[in-house]
């Protein structure tokens, strides 16, 4: 009969993270800036969803664009790319 | 088996015998010889290890790093200019506590540019976590690569080891080794076998952020680990006397201190010139010693004390100074002292800076000024190249 493994020390403190704190660290605290999609004169060129670093915007309908609030950080590259000039940037404390 | 090689040779092939999975290395004077013999070793089938030529040191380090953190045993060796580009890549290293091994081939650093032996390059990292043990002579370097990976490895430490050895003195003479067996290191170095790891399988991040709420308690149990691994170096030193029968101590090793009122403190190939000065003064009946000091990270506090308790005099030689402060390993020692009864008067002399020679007369002149009652100074200087300076 084989001994039993040796129990080995935990990780250090702080060293490994597990997947999915993504999911939890919601970064959308973190702007104070807020997009608003003016369909109207949305061409559908998907830059805005390209563009977005955190990959937060999305369409379910075309020229139907919008950000997911609980992750957007506010950066505004979206709305600086976009040709239509459809984005604008909206302070949320307004 | 016994061979007359180079100490860079000696090193490249205890390294080998260590059984490397990834060596990454950016060569630079007085250490290239050491990774050009692991390239040729690799190249020609003696080592099964994969070899990344890299751009730099930052590079070699790098790779290093995600080596180990993909479970290899990784190694990479570098200098001065070189250690210092890799720095923030050896903070990361021991920070994200990932057990590798590298040789730091003592040399001084730039300006103005030097490539000869002091070890200023090894003592910029002193904060980093790396363990840093200092070589008298190659036989004690290419034994220290061996025991350095157990060291690192064990669950206790999980910090990665820094082998210093004298740039030239050690890495480009020729001493006679006693290398051992690749079945004899097989029986004391047991394959990696990393307590986490970048698996696919089971994906972790690494070295990812810690905010303010946790970061202080992290860096806390990396120094206590830290300074727990003194037991550590002292057991794996004893466990390789037993399987190889070679001791060259563990955290310092006196030389003749038993009744010494002097006692001469030093790193590295040094030490030997040091154990001869002693001889001679002894043969004098004066009553001498030398404490080699082999591991430096971690400080050796309690066995300092306990080896220096009553003794009179205390003559640090260093090769290198905190600009500005102190000769680093006098200060360090005297703060080590601070507080104990029948602690000695400690002098820091700056001996050897930029590969100049340390000679017999430099070791006398160290040691009148110092029980003259000097108690920080550059011993050696051409008073000539001052004059109107």
């Amino acid at each position: 009969m084989t001994a039993p493994p040796k129990q080995r020390r935990k990780p250090p403190l702080g060293i490994v993270a597990r997947p999915g704190s993504s999911l939890l660290n919601k970064t959308g605290s973190w702007g104070i800036l807020t997009p608003v999609f003016d369909c109207s004169k949305c061409k559908g060129c998907n830059t805005c969803e390209i563009i977005c670093p955190e990959g937060c915007i999305r369409h379910l309908e075309k020229k139907q664009y919008e950000a997911d609030i609980e992750f957007c950080k506010g950066c505004g590259l979206c709305a600086a790319a976009c040709p239509a000039d459809a984005i604008a940037m909206v302070s949320k404390q307004s | 088996m016994r061979k007359m090689i180079e100490g860079s040779r000696a090193v490249a092939e205890a390294v080998g015998l260590c059984r490397p999975g990834v060596i990454s290395a950016y060569p630079i004077t007085p250490q290239t010889h050491i990774v050009e013999e692991l390239s040729q070793m690799v190249a020609d089938g003696e080592i099964d290890a994969e070899y990344v030529r890299v751009e730099s040191e930052h590079s070699a380090a790098s790779v290093c790093l995600g080596a180990v953190a993909a479970g290899s045993r990784a190694y990479s060796a570098t200098t001065s200019q070189g250690l210092l580009l890799m720095i923030e890549v050896l903070y990361n290293i021991a920070g994200m506590r990932l057990p590798m091994v590298i040789t730091g081939v003592n040399r001084a650093v730039s300006a103005p540019l030097n490539i000869w032996n002091d070890q200023q390059d090894t003592l910029a990292a002193r904060d980093t976590g790396w363990i840093q043990l200092y070589a008298e002579s190659s036989q004690e370097c290419l034994d220290m690569h061996i025991q350095a990976y157990k060291i690192a490895e064990d669950d206790r430490v999980l910090l990665p080891v820094m082998v210093c050895m004298d740039g030239f003195i050690l890495t480009h003479t020729y001493e006679s080794v006693d290398m051992p067996t690749q079945e004899e290191v097989d029986r004391f170095l047991p394959p990696f076998d990393p307590l986490f790891k970048l698996d696919p399988a089971d994906p972790v991040s690494l070295g990812a952020y810690a905010g303010p709420e946790l970061y202080h308690e992290v860096r806390y149990i990396m120094h206590r680990d830290c300074l727990g691994a003194v037991e550590v170096v002292k057991e794996v030193a004893r466990e390789f006397g037993e399987a190889f029968g070679r001791w060259d101590g563990d955290l310092i090793q006196p030389y003749r201190c038993d009744d010494a009122q002097t006692v001469l403190v030093a790193m590295g190939s040094v030490v030997g010139t040091l154990k001869e000065w002693a001889d001679r003064h002894r043969a004098r009946a004066e009553k001498v010693g030398v404490l080699k000091l082999r591991c430096y990270r971690p400080f050796p506090r309690d066995e300092l004390r306990e080896a220096l308790c009553g003794v009179g005099n205390v003559v640090v030689l260093e090769k290198a100074v905190s600009m500005g402060a102190y000769g680093v390993l006098g200060a360090e020692l005297r703060a080590a002292l601070y507080g104990l009864p029948g602690a000695p008067a400690v002098a820091s002399v700056v001996v050897g800076l930029g590969g100049r020679d340390v000679t017999m007369s430099t070791v006398d002149e160290a040691c009148c000024r110092a029980l003259a009652g000097e108690t920080d100074f550059f011993a050696g200087l051409n008073a000539e190249l001052l004059e109107e300076r």
